[in-house]
């Protein structure tokens, strides 16, 4: 990878943090950078085109319309789908929430279980929990193993007839945890169950073919991926698409309706798309996967590899750090300073221009798992460098319960 | 005002004090005590904060909670305080208070080891680390004269 050339395409890269240093971005499981390419994309959309999509006869509109589908055939190429699988919604969260109301609210009945762990993201830990308590449906928890990771044979212990849904992160976003997706779904299929899948964390680092590993519902947004905030895609096998119910009605999403009470829905995806949506994100979201694709998913997933032995190697050397998941196989490095207060440190980072997060990571069930109130989280992405690594090392080193208020005098 | 507290030590000295051995940090079950629990949307810190005014008087401050260093001190140094001020007095304390993390004028006398954290504003993320106590003072304060 030529990452000289590549960090040259992010302008966030040209500013300085407060007292001028380097911009250093560890946050990457939070939100990415931008590409010149997607800033463009979504800035031609104001400037050349403008309207909405799915609305007029007139040439703009059909240019729009034309754009906007196009996204979904990028989108189908990139997870290995069917277009018309494809459903575009402001991201993972209102994806998996449209799961857990419009088919998991209209399927489980009492008794049926939903199946899923304490290392959830709370987007795919509360829809579930409301709709197991709407429904009568049970919501149990796959154990964690001793590194806090879901595994094949804990998930084999945990599964079982009465499973209806299982609701799982591809990769968890505070220990980074990659499953065997394929083998979970072969698994939750022969017991009768669906697989959701949350994917944010995982898209956007490695290759994903949801043909292969079979799920049934999978899960993204574009801005984790280089993308704009606010748009992200729902994919479910068409089938299970045809037998959910919309959790928005309106313009866009409907085939006709009258007085009497009367509807017809479109069909999916269109079925899901009331509203007008970010039609600039989605087009942007084009360019990002197109970009993350010219650079290759496998390419990426190997130099975050890489930077990620390099990373725990040397956090390894100092004696000041508490690492959570040494073993995982993904860009989150999840830690904590001995003795400073993990937001203490989080802000001597800050002061010396590094980003990245402290605090819970929308997973207060693990925190009780790792018996610490809170960690901080260092994610990497393919533009991230060894001397960034470098640097942050030596900050990491300077921190201890002596020196972290350093920053307020 | 006090020399020492001129030195960034000193001030640094006081917080880590507070942190380590937080003043008043313990819960009474007692229901002439009022309470607010407050806990930030943002970070983590999740604490509890227990007065006992009486005839408008802040009689005793309590709290106990899951807190960064910058909380944790800043709350246990408010506790000190204000036990003992009337809830005029308090008033005048609180508002030097916000007035230094404001980066206003402020009268350091009336703030005595509290001026450890005027430097927090430049930290414009840790203010409600350093104010999340302040507040639930002022609550409680507002709730004792309903």
């Amino acid at each position: 990878m030529k990452i000289d050339a590549i960090r040259k395409d992010f302008p966030m890269f040209k500013n300085k943090s407060k007292k001028g240093y380097d911009l250093i971005y560890f946050d990457n499981a939070a939100t990415t950078f931008k590409p010149m390419k997607v800033i463009e994309a979504v800035n031609e959309y104001y400037t050349k085109y403008s309207v909405n999509a799915h609305r007029g006869d007139y040439e703009l509109s059909y240019k729009v319309d034309t754009l906007y589908e196009s996204v979904r055939d990028t989108v189908a190429s990139f997870i290995n789908c069917d277009r018309k699988e494809v459903v575009f919604v402001s991201g993972t969260s209102a994806a998996l929430n449209q799961i857990a109301f419009g088919f998991g609210q209209n399927q489980l009945k009492p008794g049926d279980v939903v199946l899923s762990d304490e290392a959830e993201h709370a987007s795919n830990y509360l829809p579930w929990q409301h709709a197991c308590e709407t429904t009568g449906a049970t919501l149990e928890f796959i154990e964690l193993d001793e590194h806090g990771y879901v595994t094949i044979e804990t998930f084999k212990k945990a599964i079982h007839s009465g499973v209806k849904i299982v609701s799982i992160a591809h990769v968890t976003n505070v220990l980074g945890c990659v499953l065997d997706i394929k083998e979970i779904s072969r698994i939750a299929h022969e017991h009768g169950a669906i697989v959701v899948v949350d994917g944010a964390q995982s898209t956007p680092h490695m290759p994903v073919d949801v043909r292969d590993l079979d799920c049934d519902f999978f899960a993204f947004s574009a801005h984790k991926l280089c993308g704009p905030t606010g748009t992200g895609v729902l994919y479910g096998k068409y089938e299970l698409l045809e037998a959910m119910e919309p959790l928005m009605l309106g313009g866009g999403s409907n085939a006709r309706y009258d007085m009497c009470g009367n509807l017809l829905m479109k069909d999916p995806p269109y079925k899901f798309e009331s509203g007008t949506p970010a039609i600039e994100a989605t087009l942007g979201m084009k360019a990002a996967i197109e970009y993350i694709q010219e650079i290759g998913l496998e390419k990426i997933h190997e130099y975050e590899s890489e930077l990620r032995a390099y990373m725990l190697k040397r956090m390894k050397e100092l004696d000041n750090v508490i690492i959570y998941n040494e073993d995982s196989d993904s860009g989150i490095i999840t830690f904590n300073i001995k003795n400073v207060f993990s937001q203490d440190a989080a802000t001597y980072f800050s002061d010396k221009g590094i980003s990245l997060r402290s605090g819970q990571h929308c997973a207060k069930l693990l925190m009780n798992f790792l018996d610490t109130p809170s960690t901080l989280r260092a994610s990497l992405y393919f533009y991230n460098t060894k001397e960034e690594i470098d640097y942050f090392i030596d900050v990491c080193s300077q921190i201890n319960p002596d020196s972290f208020l350093d920053v307020f005098f | 005002m006090n020399d020492m507290f001129k030195d960034p030590m000193v001030l640094r000295q006081i917080i880590m004090d507070h942190d380590k051995y937080p003043r008043n940090r313990e819960l009474v079950k007692d229901d002439n005590y009022l309470r607010k629990h407050m806990a930030s949307d943002s970070c983590i810190d999740d604490i509890e904060v227990q007065a006992l005014i009486k005839d408008d008087k802040i009689k005793d401050i309590r709290f106990d909670g899951v807190a960064c260093t910058i909380a944790t001190a800043s709350t246990s140094i408010m506790s000190e305080l204000l036990i003992g001020k009337t809830l005029v007095e308090a008033k005048e304390i609180i508002q030097n208070y916000r007035d230094m993390i404001d980066e206003k004028q402020y009268d350091e006398e009336l703030l005595d080891e509290a001026v450890a954290f005027q430097n927090v504003g430049k930290q414009a993320n840790r203010i409600h680390c350093a104010t999340i106590g302040w507040d639930a003072i002022e609550y409680l304060m507002k709730e004792s004269e309903k």
